[in-house]
Formats: structure tokens, C-alpha cells, sequence
């Protein structure tokens, strides 16, 4: 390349007007089988990629992202959990020496240990060799430290109760009610409410009324003389309140 | 045709040095699973940068329909799960990515570990990589958020309870994060949206190329 008096530029720009040959390095004389990064190996990289995106793209088109009701802060009863690959901090959480008054312990002591030994492994494991089995230490806790993680995420996920876990998130269908109707208004009279909800989707304490299936004599009998964990004599009106109430009941169906 | 235009862009502004920079560098044959198939451990961190690229490209679409507000929020999402043509298969790679992406790096770092590969005078790289774990993590965290379903709002609670139980700057820092020492609300959704969407990748990317730079200039580790 030309270098001092005489170069030559492009314009008036700081390109010279030398160019590189765009030729590719040659790798005949490296040892083994080195291969070139482009286009051979990239390639090869493609076709792995491909087959991960197909296999990916089945997974996303096989189970639909999961996604619960909308946000209500009010629900205490909610049970939480975060995602999957925080149960192991989680869990620690829950062990006696890790929780209360020692909380420090399991959410700072031992997460800020395990993660700056891994942030700063090379300085503790500093000897020259590379081979696992001449190292011991740092492999030992390494190893100690994936059997602990995941015992603590299978612990936490076999004691969780996913089925419970399925309901209190479902989306619940609402339905179209109106409030202004008599039905509605003995429904609130009768402390129905209280249980069933404003909008009649049920609770902790009771279930949906949405869509029950049920015909008016079947929901009267319900009314009167409770059912499950619902008691008796819970409607206190009269005989043509209850007929009213029934009929409404009846009918709250979604759109 | 595309080599003319290569010509006419390298008269004026000499690429072939930096494209050549790009292209030219071996792959050892102890790293080619196509000679080793043992070697395809090698492949857990190019999937790892794949998927954060699927991760982006499908984030980047789910912005067109996300609404960052306590009202919209989970609607936007609920419409883009059930009414937006492929929203579900848009949604579902972005949900599953970040699962996979946790998965791939959990499995290039064992490798790494194991090969002793972050040894002399690969340590920078090593710590810039566990920086990127990091990343990964918070961006799982203030993802998990943004749906503003049930199990979102109620796990950010845990996880601002933990944060809160920090010694001295503990109630700071959640103010600082969720935008209320009490409240977990609009502010804290709107907070999460900017972390999630603005701050962690533009840290990410970064680390990524200095990952990556680090890589090409030191080439990789030989064999055991």
C-alpha cells in the first residue's frame, strides 16, 4: 500500500484510490481440518439453525402461550409463582434458616455468593489447567451448585399445586347482565351477591352462575335450600321474588 | 450485477478491509461438529445469539399491538392472542424464546465452565458473558410484567417484596423500580415497558458485540 508523498485519493474524500483484492484467506496450511467461517461453515450453521426454527415454530404452534385473567389487585387469595427458571431463589425463600428474620440469608447471602463465584471463577479457579478432572475445586462446586438448583426448582414445582394454580388464573367468561332488571335487584337483596359476585362470576366462596345450565325450578330449590357449602334459607323474600329471581338466574348466559 | 455495486460502493468508501475483517476467520476442526459430533457443544452459543435475534425480531412486532397501560394492557394482548392473524404464533415465539434463551445460555456457560475455556486471557470475556446472564434474567423479570394478567402482577409484588427486603436501600430501590413505595400500578407498568423494551437491550447489545469482538480477536479456546 502506498504510503506518504503521492498518495492518491478518491475525490477530495480520504479514500485512496489503491484497492484491497477481495480475496478470501487461505487455509490449506492450517493444521488439521480448519475450515473457512465464510461461506463454508456459515452454511453448516444455517442448516442447524433451520432445523431449530422448525422445531421451535412446532412448539409455538403445539402450546399457545399461556395467559390468565386480567390484574386484580384486589384478589388476595391469588397464590403466585414467578416463571420457571426463578423457582430455585424462590424456593430457597421458603426454608427456615433462609426466611424471617433470616431473610437476608436466602435473598441476599447465598443468591449474591453462588452468582459472584460464577461472575468471578476465573480468579478463584487461576491454576493452568483446563481439563475438569484436573481441577477439582472449582468443578466440585459447580457440580454442587447445578445439583442444588435443581433440586430446589423440582422441589418447589412437585409441591405447587398446579391444578388450583390453573383455576385461580382462568380467564372467566363474563356475561351480559342487567343490572337494572327486578331479578338483578332481588339477586342483591338476598345477599347473593356477597358470594356469587356483582357480575355473577362466582369467587373463592362460590361458583359462576354464568352459563349453570340449570332451569328456573332447579335454581329456586338451589335458593332455598342450599347446596354444597351453600346453606339453607339463604333467599328470604317471597314466593314471587323467588319465581322472578329463578328466571333471571336461569338466563345469565354469555354472548 | 451485486458485484458491480459492491465495486461502486468499495471505490468510494473501501469496505473490503472490513468485510474481509468479517469473513475471514478459521473454524478449528475440534469445534466443527461436521468432523466431531461431540463438537456440537459448540453450538449452544450461536443458538443462544439466534434466539435473542428471534427475541428481538418478534418483541419488535409485539410493540405494534402492546398497549403499556393498566387499562389496555392486557386487552392488547388478549386481542393479539385471539383476534391478530399469527398474533398467537407472534406472541408464542416471544414467550417460548425467552424460556429457550435461558435454556441454550445455562448450557453454553456449563460448557465453557467445564472446558476451563474462561482461564487466561479469556476472564474479560468470561465476566462479560456472565453480565449478559444477567441481562437475560432482568429481561425475563420485567417481561413477565407486561401481560398485566394475574400470575404477572402478583409475582412482580413477590419480587418487589424480596427487593424491598434488602438491607439500608431496600424501600429505594423499590421506589425506584416500581415507581411507589406501596403502589404496583400504571407507574410500575410503565416502568417495566421501558426497561424491558429500551434499557436491557440497548446494555444487551452492547455487551453482545463486546462479547463478540473479544471472541474474534482472541479466537477460540483450543482443545482440551
Amino acid at each position: 500500500m502506498h504510503r506518504g508523498k503521492g498518495m492518491k485519493f478518491v475525490g477530495d474524500s480520504r479514500i485512496s484510490t489503491d484497492r484491497k483484492p477481495n480475496i478470501p484467506k487461505d487455509y490449506s496450511e492450517y493444521p488439521g481440518k480448519t475450515e473457512a467461517f465464510w461461506p463454508n461453515f456459515l452454511l453448516k450453521e444455517w442448516i442447524v439453525g433451520a432445523v431449530f426454527l422448525v422445531g421451535f415454530l412446532c412448539l409455538t404452534a403445539a402450546h399457545p402461550s399461556p395467559l390468565e385473567r386480567i390484574a386484580d389487585p384486589t384478589d388476595t387469595a391469588y397464590v403466585p409463582l414467578p416463571d420457571w427458571y426463578f423457582l430455585f431463589l424462590y424456593q430457597l425463600l421458603k426454608y427456615t434458616y433462609a426466611s424471617g428474620p433470616y431473610n437476608i440469608v436466602g435473598a441476599m447471602i447465598v443468591p449474591g455468593l453462588a452468582f459472584g463465584a460464577l461472575f468471578l471463577a476465573p480468579f478463584l479457579d487461576r491454576g493452568p489447567e483446563r481439563k475438569p478432572t484436573k481441577r477439582p475445586l472449582a468443578v466440585g462446586f459447580m457440580l454442587l451448585a447445578i445439583a442444588a438448583v435443581f433440586y430446589l426448582t423440582w422441589e418447589s414445582a412437585a409441591h405447587h399445586d398446579w391444578e388450583a394454580s390453573k383455576k385461580q388464573g382462568a380467564i372467566v367468561e363474563g356475561a351480559d347482565i342487567d343490572k337494572d332488571s327486578e331479578g338483578y335487584k332481588y339477586f342483591e337483596a338476598n345477599t347473593c351477591i356477597s358470594c356469587h359476585g356483582a357480575e355473577l362470576t362466582g369467587g373463592p366462596a362460590a361458583p359462576s352462575l354464568v352459563d349453570t345450565g340449570l332451569t328456573p325450578e332447579e335454581v329456586a330449590e338451589i335458593a332455598v335450600k342450599g347446596k354444597g357449602t351453600m346453606p339453607a334459607g339463604v333467599f328470604k323474600g317471597t314466593d314471587e321474588e323467588l319465581k322472578v329471581l329463578a328466571e333471571f338466574v336461569s338466563n345469565v348466559k354469555t354472548e | 450485477m451485486i458485484n458491480k455495486i459492491y465495486d461502486w460502493v468499495d471505490e468510494r468508501l473501501d469496505i473490503t478491509p472490513l468485510w474481509r475483517d468479517i469473513a475471514d476467520h478459521e473454524v478449528p476442526e475440534h469445534v466443527n461438529p461436521a468432523h466431531h459430533f461431540s463438537a456440537f457443544v459448540y453450538c449452544f452459543g450461536g443458538l443462544t445469539f439466534f434466539i435473542t435475534v428471534i427475541q428481538i425480531l418478534s418483541g419488535m412486532f409485539l410493540t405494534m399491538y402492546y398497549v403499556p397501560d393498566i387499562v389496555n394492557a392486557w386487552e392488547s394482548v388478549y386481542y393479539l392472542q385471539n383476534e391478530v392473524a399469527f398474533g398467537q404464533i407472534v406472541r408464542g415465539m416471544h414467550h417460548w424464546g425467552a424460556s429457550l434463551v435461558i435454556v441454550m445460555m445455562f448450557l453454553h456457560t456449563l460448557r465453557v465452565f467445564f472446558q476451563g475455556a474462561y482461564k487466561k486471557p479469556r476472564e474479560l470475556n468470561w465476566m462479560v458473558g456472565v453480565l449478559i446472564f444477567f441481562i437475560m434474567l432482568a429481561l425475563g423479570l420485567t417481561g413477565y410484567l407486561l401481560p398485566w394478567d394475574m400470575k404477572a402482577l402478583f409475582a412482580t409484588k413477590v419480587t418487589l417484596t424480596i427487593m424491598e427486603s434488602v438491607p439500608l436501600i431496600g424501600p429505594a430501590l423499590k421506589t425506584l423500580v416500581a415507581g411507589d413505595p406501596t403502589i404496583v400500578g400504571a407507574q410500575t407498568l410503565t416502568r417495566f415497558f421501558a426497561v424491558h423494551v429500551f434499557f436491557l437491550p440497548a446494555a444487551l447489545l452492547g455487551l453482545i458485540a463486546a462479547h463478540f469482538l473479544m471472541i474474534r480477536k482472541q479466537g477460540i479456546s483450543g482443545p482440551l
